[in-house]
């Protein structure tokens, strides 16, 4: 809703100035991504390697086993190998997506992740895209209005849900709206994704269903962040000479926000929804813990609690990339939002 | 610094200049009301965490000798109800106040002076070093920091040290990168330029010039810290990453949801942890967005 009124004249305005910048711009920002890809691959290998001493032992968890069984592992996991041996081959194997065998699952990290990956983007893109719809016209409609009543409630309202433990109020929403409260009826699903043996239509109805309580403690918990850099960044812009030119034109308020002020006050929130991914991230793994949502979340929480070492470096390594590539694809976006960037 | 003053001129000139400046920052802060609200919230919970000893006794943690029975609702007897082993929810919500503010406000410090000390570096050593150095901080910033502190907790021992390093070395970039500004800002300053001319330091100029100039920002930055880490303790202690020994919040939200608390509808055992979590994340965030709407009064934050 925003952002066609936003990108139309924007990207009119940016046509004909681009010329051999873009690509190069381009080139930076992927030879950035690939460096910080490259520090999570080696973190990823040193913080499960040395910190724990001995991940035979962390993965026997106390348990009695024989000396023999103790080798066999260690062999199986290539621990008796020397530290730079282990460390290139886990590079190569990570670049062709070897992440291991999960322990307690049996089966490759790969596959669990690929398994689990749909049923995350189903929660996290329908999240993602309320949350940041809400958030921005909520932060514009508070900052054109702000120090009014409903200015002071938009925030209040969304720097108290800020502060409240996603996980808590996941399992609020299941205590109230799942199971019942007194005279409240328990109208969805306490958690999962689907109720077995539905097909077709049914089956969609169902997934939907089961959608409604995490979508909303999701969106509930991190609406309020693009709220407010919304509000502030459309503020910055409040005082500028432009907008008052805009005015002097005999320019309608509401296009003078549409068209003007909103689209300078895009970039800061962008990033900064962007940037918050990782956030997300953390929003997302707890609440598909505490509804039980079969994605990669709840996948998490499974191999820590285990703890599970090649499921949790391989869902680190997973969650950290995904993060860093799409900041990586808004910084490519910017030049088209912006054209003062990448010139 | 003033040699040619009396020599104990300068401390004492310096002690009054703080002294105005600090009078002159309670004054433009008293004017938040949202901010004076969370002083006030802060000081209640401080209070209660501080005389929890008195109040409600260490005895309330024990699972042995428990005054109720297990998952009552609440009563005359028991406010808030009892847990699963028949405890006060009332008296671990208090006594549990002393984890949470702790390992919040540990975490926050260590965040806060790690991300002081590379932003301040960062700033006054230019070249590679700060290349360097920013390249690691804005790969902090884009990372997933509760994914990178999970993954620290995980392989490491069940500790409340554990919790507080793995919150304090994920959440310091943003500190960081505020610190590294203002010190920027500082160091174009004519005086640090005179600083330099008189023989003054790398270790002279970052600790009389520019630190003393981004402590102001420190202090809001650490306001807003504590509310993150007192919400990043209850998440590690919800998802079993917590010390299992001591009562904290989070922990008190993970036993409720192990003994199916959600299941049974019973709501007092889960609210009380909660709402304590979020009233102390709340205040720390008013507190520190009106200690920066004081100092940066561009900000607009509202009143």
């Amino acid at each position: 809703m925003v952002s066609d009124a936003v990108t139309a004249p924007v990207a009119r305005a940016r046509r004909p100035r681009t010329g051999t910048a873009y690509p190069r711009y381009v080139a930076g920002k992927a030879g950035g991504a690939a460096v910080s890809l490259l520090a999570v691959l080696v973190t990823g290998f040193f913080l499960f390697r040395l910190i724990p001493g001995d991940p035979v032992k962390t993965m026997t968890g106390g348990r009695p086993v024989s000396a023999a069984q103790l080798a066999e592992y260690r062999r199986e996991f290539g621990l008796d190998l020397p530290m730079w041996e282990q460390f290139t081959d886990y590079c190569r194997k990570a670049l062709t997506g070897d992440l291991g065998t999960s322990y307690q699952f049996r089966a490759p990290v790969i596959d669990k992740i690929t398994e689990a990956l749909p049923n995350t983007l189903l929660l996290t893109g329908t999240a993602f895209v309320l949350y940041t719809a809400l958030g921005m016209f909520l932060g514009t409609r508070s900052a054109w209005r702000h120090g009014k009543l409903g200015d002071k409630l938009n925030t209040g309202l969304a720097l108290t849900l800020y502060s409240v433990p996603s996980f808590w109020l996941g399992l609020l929403m299941i205590i109230v709206f799942a199971v019942g409260l007194g005279p409240i009826p328990g109208l969805f699903p306490t958690g999962g994704m689907e109720s077995g043996g539905k097909e077709g239509f049914a089956y969609v109805l169902d997934v939907a269903h089961h959608l409604v309580l995490p979508v909303i403690t999701l969106v509930a918990v991190e609406y309020g962040q693009t709220l407010l850099v919304t509000r502030s960044a459309l503020l910055d812009e409040m005082g500028s000479d432009y907008l008052t030119t805009a005015r002097a034109k005999g320019l309608r308020d509401d296009l003078v926000r549409r068209r003007h002020a909103v689209p300078n006050a895009l970039l800061p929130t962008v990033t900064l929804v962007f940037v918050n991914l990782g956030r997300t991230v953390a929003g997302v793994i707890l609440v598909e813990t505490v509804f039980s949502w079969p994605g990669l979340g709840g996948l998490f929480y499974q191999a820590l609690s285990v703890p599970d070492l090649p499921l949790v470096q391989g869902l680190f390594l997973f969650f950290a990339s995904a993060v860093i590539v799409m900041n990586t694809l808004a910084d490519l976006l910017y030049p088209l939002l912006d054209p003062r960037v990448g010139r | 610094m003033t040699a040619d003053a009396a020599p104990a001129t300068p401390g004492r000139l310096a002690r009054q200049r703080r002294r105005q400046s600090a009078a002159r920052f309670w004054r433009s802060y008293r004017t938040h009301r949202a901010g004076m609200i969370g002083l006030a919230a802060l000081v209640l919970f401080a209070l209660m965490a501080l005389t929890a000893p008195l109040t409600v006794g260490s005895g309330v943690a024990g699972v042995t000798d428990a005054p109720g029975a297990p998952l009552e609702a609440p009563s005359l007897d028991f406010p808030l109800g009892t847990d699963r082993f028949g405890r006060s929810v009332l008296g671990l919500v208090v006594w549990g106040s002393r984890v949470s503010l702790l390992v919040g406000l540990l975490a926050a410090v260590l965040s806060v002076v790690i991300g002081t000390v590379v932003g301040v570096t960062a700033g006054h050593f230019k070249g590679a070093y700060a290349t360097v150095l920013m390249r690691i901080t804005d790969w902090f910033l884009v990372m997933p920091a509760l994914v990178l502190a999970i993954a620290l907790a995980t392989v490491m021992t069940r500790s409340l040290g554990t919790v507080i390093l793995a919150i304090g070395v994920t959440s310091w970039p943003t500190t960081a990168r505020l610190v590294r500004a203002q010190t920027l800002a500082v160091e174009s300053r004519p005086y640090i330029e005179r600083a330099k001319a008189l023989g003054g330091g790398h270790w002279h100029i970052m600790s009389r010039h520019v630190l003393p100039n981004v402590m102001p920002l420190v202090l809001a930055q650490t306001t807003l810290m504590i509310s993150s880490s007192v919400l990043a303790e209850a998440t590690l202690a919800f998802l079993g990453l917590g010390d299992p020994t001591v009562i904290s919040w989070g922990g008190l939200l993970q036993d409720a949801r192990e003994a199916g608390a959600v299941s049974a509808g019973d709501w007092w055992y889960l609210v009380p942890p909660g709402i304590a979590i979020a009233l102390v994340a709340l205040a720390f965030t008013l507190c520190g967005r009106a200690v920066e709407s004081v100092l940066n009064p561009r900000l607009g934050v509202a009143r």
